[in-house]
């Protein structure tokens, strides 16, 4: 199919349409309303459900009887409204239903600002509501990633019947690149074609979506089960990019999403001036590529780790818990919908290897 | 002559076999068999799928033989409103207590009526919190006493018990929204109109319904069950008046 230029929110409302997504329920918010605007009037025209709800919290809850049916559903947000669907998304985890939920990030704590920023690394990958669960966590860099994963999403969503959280920052929804869509369109899924989705008890027995156990031991059971299936996701789904990480690397940066299109740049440049820095950018942050940040942190020549982040510092603790002590981690960040410049970057690279003998 | 029996009383295949939890004197099993009875007659059981609140009915789903949901505490207007969207050829009902509907739930009661969701909502008020032990509810009565009441429902403090019924019937958009009771024989049979005729509008694809049904708690009123059959009668029903309080059969005549 022929490349397209779109804005990153509108590209990622097609996605979810190419992706056989019909369903989706929203609520209003900066900086990512867009999707709404353009999913109101185009999913009518595939034949697809529009809601505009009262509220974030009821968005969560029209997600978790709309999964029930066993047909893709979907929303989009940000941080706050995010927030707000995290009672929704721990009922989901527990009762194990599929959904996907897009978080373009904006500034916090509390009303924050409307401007990028990553500060819900923490409320995505540590799992953001109550209970024993996680969600799947996927972080493009760009507006055709942004479309790539968005597509992905809901099959990761339907095979671990699980939610899944994509997160971008305000500029991946803001931008507008050039895209590319899959020629084929996929169909709506079936919702007799599995054992768990409510069809109506006719000749069977009845089917009841619930995450509660009464029972400790069941309680206990369903938790096990979802720790099962954590295990299968993190041997399965690890998903990362190496970007110029050589055996003359000296400084190993830990970026994802934005800031990692950025640190790319740093890259380039400081190449040139004779420097060599790498990077590494996490794609899936739930399962973290834990195994893959040790080994690249444990190559000789790698002097230290410096994690950049659009926030005062989330994903560095991963970073920090993988690399378990191997190699110094350094943090550097700006946030409140402040993005760090590459001169800026540029200067906490030349302190830190200045810092080194 | 034993061939010539024939079985006028049986139970409703839309509900189970399993024994309630529920205490004596309580009336959800009595409104869980008129919803079984209206199921059963409209034909409606296997294409059902009932949401189940948070509050003494959350079991509900062990007591019907149709497909269920269990809500978060209050939201079960919006996981009907998902389901109901994305499955228009279904029907969808939410059974919710007081404390549910008309505490923490009453956003989406509110605008899910106000979207003319096409599901079917039994309310059930008893005027008390009952499985977290007896506390104040929107719906409990001026003065009741409550265990976060202790000296009776302060107007003055808590305000007025919340009228589901008048409330909802303000809203515009057509639906429809009756209360009954179900302490005597008789509330009982124009409660089984109204939750059936509920039920055949939602067949009909016609409009939001509404049957919000008075009951009893004599575990937390603190009285047997028969004094709890007349204060219904007696303290709720004055400030609750039965009846239909929005139709669109008759709007439309």
């Amino acid at each position: 199919m022929a490349k397209k230029l779109m804005k990153g929110n509108e590209a990622i409302g097609e996605a979810a349409i190419c992706a056989g997504a019909l369903n989706y329920f929203a609520y209003p918010i900066t900086p990512q309303s867009e999707v709404a605007e353009y999913l109101c009037w185009r999913l009518p025209e595939v034949g697809g459900v529009f809601v505009q709800a009262e509220s974030e919290v009821a968005v969560g809850n029209m997600l978790f009887g709309a999964a029930a049916s066993g047909k893709r559903v979907f929303t989009t947000s940000s941080s706050p409204g995010i927030s707000l669907m995290q009672e929704a998304i721990s009922y989901m985890a527990g009762a194990h239903l599929p959904v996907v939920l897009l978080n373009i990030m904006r500034g916090g704590p509390g009303l924050g600002g409307i401007l990028p920023a990553q500060s819900d690394y923490f409320q995505a990958v540590k799992a953001g509501g109550h209970g024993d669960y996680h969600v799947i966590v996927l972080a493009p860099a760009s507006v055709q990633e942004a479309v790539d994963l968005m597509i992905l999403a809901f099959d990761l969503a339907d095979k671990y019947r699980s939610p899944v959280m994509i997160i971008g920052d305000g500029m991946i929804g803001q931008m507008m690149e050039s895209v590319e869509f899959p020629e084929k369109y996929r169909e709506q899924n079936d919702p007799n074609a599995n054992d768990w989705s409510l069809t109506g008890a006719r000749g069977r027995k009845p089917r009841i979506v619930k995450s509660l156990f009464l029972d400790p031991q069941k309680l206990e059971d369903n938790s096990l089960k979802l720790a099962e299936k954590y295990k299968e996701i993190k041997k399965n789904e690890v998903r990362y990019e190496l970007y110029k990480v050589s055996a003359k690397t000296r400084i190993l940066i830990a970026a994802y999403g934005t800031m990692a299109r950025i640190c790319q740049t740093v890259i380039d440049e400081l190449e040139e001036e004779g420097i060599s820095v790498g990077l590494f950018r996490p794609i899936s942050l739930y399962p973290f590529p834990e195994k893959v940040i040790y080994d690249e942190a444990a190559r000789k020549n790698i002097e230290r780790v410096l994690t950049i982040e659009m926030s005062i510092g989330q994903m560095v603790e991963d970073i920090e818990r993988c690399t378990k002590g191997i190699k110094p981690v350094d943090f550097f960040g700006r946030t409140g919908g402040i993005v760090p410049t590459p001169n800026e970057v540029k200067d906490k690279i030349r302190e830190l290897l200045a810092k080194k003998k | 002559m034993i061939n010539d029996a024939t079985t006028i009383f049986k139970r409703p295949e839309a509900l189970s076999e399993n024994i309630t939890h529920y205490c004596p004197g309580c009336t959800h099993g009595v409104i869980h068999r008129l919803v079984a009875e209206s199921l059963d007659e409209l034909g409606l059981r296997d294409r059902a799928v009932g949401v189940a609140p948070v509050g003494c009915s959350v079991l509900i789903y062990n007591y019907f033989t149709c497909d269920f949901l269990e809500a978060p505490h209050g939201r079960a207007p919006a996981l009907a409103t998902g389901f109901k969207r994305v499955r228009p050829d279904m029907i969808c009902f939410t059974y919710q207590g007081d404390g549910d509907l008309a505490s923490i739930g009453m956003g989406e009661i509110v605008h899910a009526a106000n979207r003319g969701e096409k599901i079917t909502v039994i309310f059930v008020n008893n005027a008390i919190y009952g499985m977290t032990g007896g506390q104040m509810a929107p719906t409990t009565m001026p003065g009741q006493r409550t265990t976060t009441s202790p000296k009776g429902r302060d107007v003055s403090l808590a305000g007025y018990p919340i009228r589901v019924a008048e409330l909802l019937s303000t809203l515009r958009t057509p639906s429809f929204i009756a209360r009954v009771a179900v302490h005597t024989p008789m509330h009982i049979i124009t409660a089984k109109k109204m939750i059936k005729k509920a039920f055949r509008l939602q067949k009909e694809g016609r409009c939001f319904s509404l049957v919000e049904v008075l009951s009893t708690c004599p575990t937390n009123w603190g009285i047997d069950p028969s004094a709890a059959t007349k204060w219904v009668g007696e303290a709720m029903q004055p400030y609750y008046p039965l009846g239909i309080y929005k139709d669109p059969e008759r709007e439309e005549s």
